[in-house]
């Protein structure tokens, strides 16, 4: 039995790796994939394009606008002449923000009476609208305490915050290690799916079943292979999270291997399952995206799960994605061990035999 | 170029596609499904922090505090810790993202008018959320202090916000129409990378080839029906975000059902040059993965903003045709902006069309001669 499922596992490679370019797209591609996208998904607000418009034009104002440049927040891109022009900038979307400085701010400042300043935020993009509005308070806020401004008595509490695991709240350190996660399943999803449906489609899969391999065998000789790939995979991209964007490990990287095999069992059991509804390999492609986008979605990788209605969040339980996330960020930013991780591990384990399972009775049915 | 020829190719292919039931069915599925789930499923949002109290104080004040953080609908108090041990507990395992820690004079130092300290610590890792949740807690701290100090204190300088576009920053409103740009771009590549390459497979490419056809025939005759399902999309998505979502359509219809268009052709036509490029389906679905969907996804700016990204990564996304076709979306959806204003990006995409059909029409015949 293990020669057969090893002749057929040879075969499968030379497949795979007979047209070369194959080679390049399932070990380069991913490292590609990361290094791009390693530096796309980043959450963290700076850089805010801004306008001014001064009418005051005092030594106040101009003070003001140093901060908010100085701050690394806003980037005073533009100093506008008209409310016309504010608005022109907004409509096309050079700036998020506009500030603008009414007259007689100066004069109001100096003589301790309240003053305004506009801010208008460009809200399509709620997050940075968001975020962009606290900065401009935050700052105005300081601006106003530093100009010695008496009616703002100190604070009586005295706050002090601190971040965890993250202390610079550097988006990257959270999203590279899910990116990890994504590109593995996407390449695995797609090369499993495809496999056993092109064999069908070129009818050579008729060849395979008069050989005397067994369903079970051929179903080990199709996803040996891609388990390796992806293991490989697995490997090159940790490589380069860790190496070129100084991604931390504080765990026990020793526990990744086996995680990383529990989570395959899943994301191969899947493209196991897609390959047995799928006739054509177009279909075997739309299925697995079909599948692929909202896994991800879904999985707690852009948008926290306890954010989504009670119904979704259980519809999150079948997804392996939910878990391997959990444990990777465990490992790698809060240094959990098995002890902390079991039950996300014990989840993907249950759930990866039973896709597993299903899968090849599945598989078994359409050959026989 | 002859009429009567694409109409065979594009009757063929429409043949072709009838057959495929299935897959026609997840082309019209794709979007109705993602627009639920950014419809329904997902917001950016940030509330329901799982916050862990450690009130070394236990005192009236302390406890008003607390009801402070509860009160403002972004904290849920989880669990209440009796030792630092606790903390570090609840937040490793993830059951808590934030921690909030009243010393034991806290009360004492109030009441004799010194500062008194108030302790937080934030789980950091999803940056995001902590920044979030970091600006609340600085409020509500800064709130209650105002609170037990009587009175309000009226800042000096006021400032006045206002948020245009999207004045409840909903963050449905930002994301539907950009999502709408991403399905079409991952539809598209879907629909046609693997047409050709297919032809290829099974060998029937070769009985075209012998037939009177010319290149640019058969390739705007595979075109034809698949931009006809794409544009189908387009409408059935635009459709849910207007009436189901109820995101704003202040621009114009018909602007927006042109530039789609425009932006349909040049995505069909990458499914195109890809097919033709790869000869074999496996090679062009993973190519078409990694040319179209990730960077539909990721560098359109239709999640994350482009001016955060590094520099060369954001010279890179004008390559990107997405990128155009979210910033017209969002500008027809949110800004009702004219033709005006989205003249430069109709110019690139147009472009990027053109020269994408021109590249598939070359590669086409280098591999036929």
């Amino acid at each position: 039995m293990f020669e057969r499922i090893k002749q057929m596992i040879i075969k499968e490679f030379i497949q795979v790796f007979r047209d070369r370019r194959m080679i390049a797209i399932v070990f380069f591609t991913p490292v590609m994939q990361l290094l791009v996208f390693g530096y796309a998904v980043t959450t963290d607000v700076n850089n805010i394009s801004t306008a001014i418009y001064d009418l005051d034009k005092s030594y106040e104002s101009r003070e003001l606008v140093r901060r908010l440049g100085s701050s690394g927040y806003f980037n005073v891109r533009y100093s506008a002449e008209s409310p016309d022009e504010m608005q022109e900038l907004l409509d096309r979307g050079r700036i998020t923000t506009a500030i603008q400085i009414n007259r007689g701010f100066s004069s109001d400042l100096k003589n301790n009476r309240q003053t305004e300043v506009q801010i208008l935020v460009d809200g399509t993009d709620s997050n940075t609208a968001t975020v962009a509005m606290d900065y401009a308070n935050r700052i105005i806020m300081k601006y106003t305490k530093d100009m010695g401004a008496q009616r703002v008595e100190s604070m009586k509490i005295d706050l002090r915050t601190r971040a965890w695991y993250n202390p610079d709240l550097r988006s990257r350190n959270y999203n590279v290690p899910g990116v990890i996660a994504i590109v593995i399943m996407l390449t695995c999803l797609l090369l499993t799916s495809m496999a056993v449906v092109r064999e069908r489609e070129l009818g050579t899969m008729e060849q395979l079943m008069v050989t005397p391999l067994k369903p079970i065998e051929i179903m080990l000789g199709k996803t040996i292979p891609f388990a390796i790939i992806g293991f490989f995979d697995v490997f090159l991209v940790t490589m380069v999270g860790v190496f070129w964007f100084d991604i931390p490990i504080k765990g026990p990287i020793q526990l990744m291997p086996l995680t990383t095999a529990i989570y395959l069992l899943s994301v191969l059991g899947i493209g196991l399952f897609i390959s047995t509804i799928a006739r054509t390999q177009q279909q075997a492609m739309m299925a697995t995206f079909l599948f692929f986008i909202p896994a991800v979605l879904l999985s707690g990788f852009m948008f926290p799960i306890e954010n989504m209605q009670e119904i979704i969040q259980y519809g999150t339980y079948i997804n392996p994605l939910r878990y391997f996330l959990v444990i990777i960020r465990g490992v790698f930013l809060k240094g959990s061990g098995i002890d902390i991780l079991w039950p996300q591990m014990l989840s993907l384990l249950a759930l990866g035999t039973a896709v597993i399972t299903i899968s090849s009775l599945r598989f078994k049915k359409r050959l026989g | 170029m002859k009429f009567l020829r694409i109409k065979a190719i594009a009757k063929k292919e429409i043949i072709q596609i009838r057959r495929d039931p299935l897959s026609l069915a997840m082309a019209f599925m794709m979007p109705v499904i993602l627009l639920f789930i950014f419809g329904y499923a997902i917001t950016l949002d940030v509330n329901n922090l799982r916050t862990v109290v450690y009130d070394q104080d236990r005192s009236s004040l302390s406890r008003e505090l607390v009801a402070e953080f509860r009160e403002s609908g972004y904290f849920t108090v989880v669990g209440y810790a009796d030792t630092h041990k606790d903390i570090d507990k609840y937040l490793d395992s993830g059951k808590a993202q934030v921690a909030v820690w009243i010393p034991n004079d806290f009360s004492k130092n109030i009441n004799t008018g010194k500062n008194a300290e108030l302790q937080v610590i934030v789980d950091g890792s999803d940056s995001n959320t902590a920044t979030i949740a970091l600006g609340y807690i600085t409020a509500i701290s800064e709130l209650y202090s105002q609170r037990i100090m009587g009175g309000r204190i009226t800042p000096l300088i006021d400032p006045r916000v206002r948020v245009w576009y999207n004045p409840e920053l909903k963050s449905r409103n930002y994301i539907i129409p950009g999502l709408i740009a991403v399905i079409m771009a991952v539809i598209a590549a879907l629909l046609t990378s693997l047409t050709i390459a297919r032809e290829w497979e099974r060998g029937t490419m070769e009985q075209l080839i012998s037939t009177p056809v010319k290149t640019p025939e058969l390739i705007i005759g595979k075109l034809l029906p698949y931009f006809f399902i794409g544009f189908v999309d387009v409408a059935l998505s635009v459709i849910m975000a207007v009436f189901v979502f109820e995101v704003p359509l202040r621009g114009n219809i018909f602007l927006l059902a042109v530039l789609s268009s425009i932006f349909l052709f040049g995505g069909l036509s990458l499914g195109i040059l890809i097919s033709i490029a790869a000869k074999s389906q496996l090679v062009a679905s993973q190519i078409s993965m990694v040319v179209t969907f990730l960077p539909a996804f990721l560098l359109s700016g239709f999640m994350y903003a482009i001016a955060n990204m590094p520099k060369p990564l954001q010279v890179i996304t004008h390559i990107i045709p997405a990128r155009y076709f979210v910033s017209i979306l969002k500008g027809i959806f949110l800004k009702g902006n004219t033709f005006k204003f989205l003249i430069f990006e109709t110019i690139l995409l147009t472009f990027f069309g053109l020269m994408v059909f021109a590249l598939a029409n070359k590669k086409f015949k280098k591999r036929v001669v």
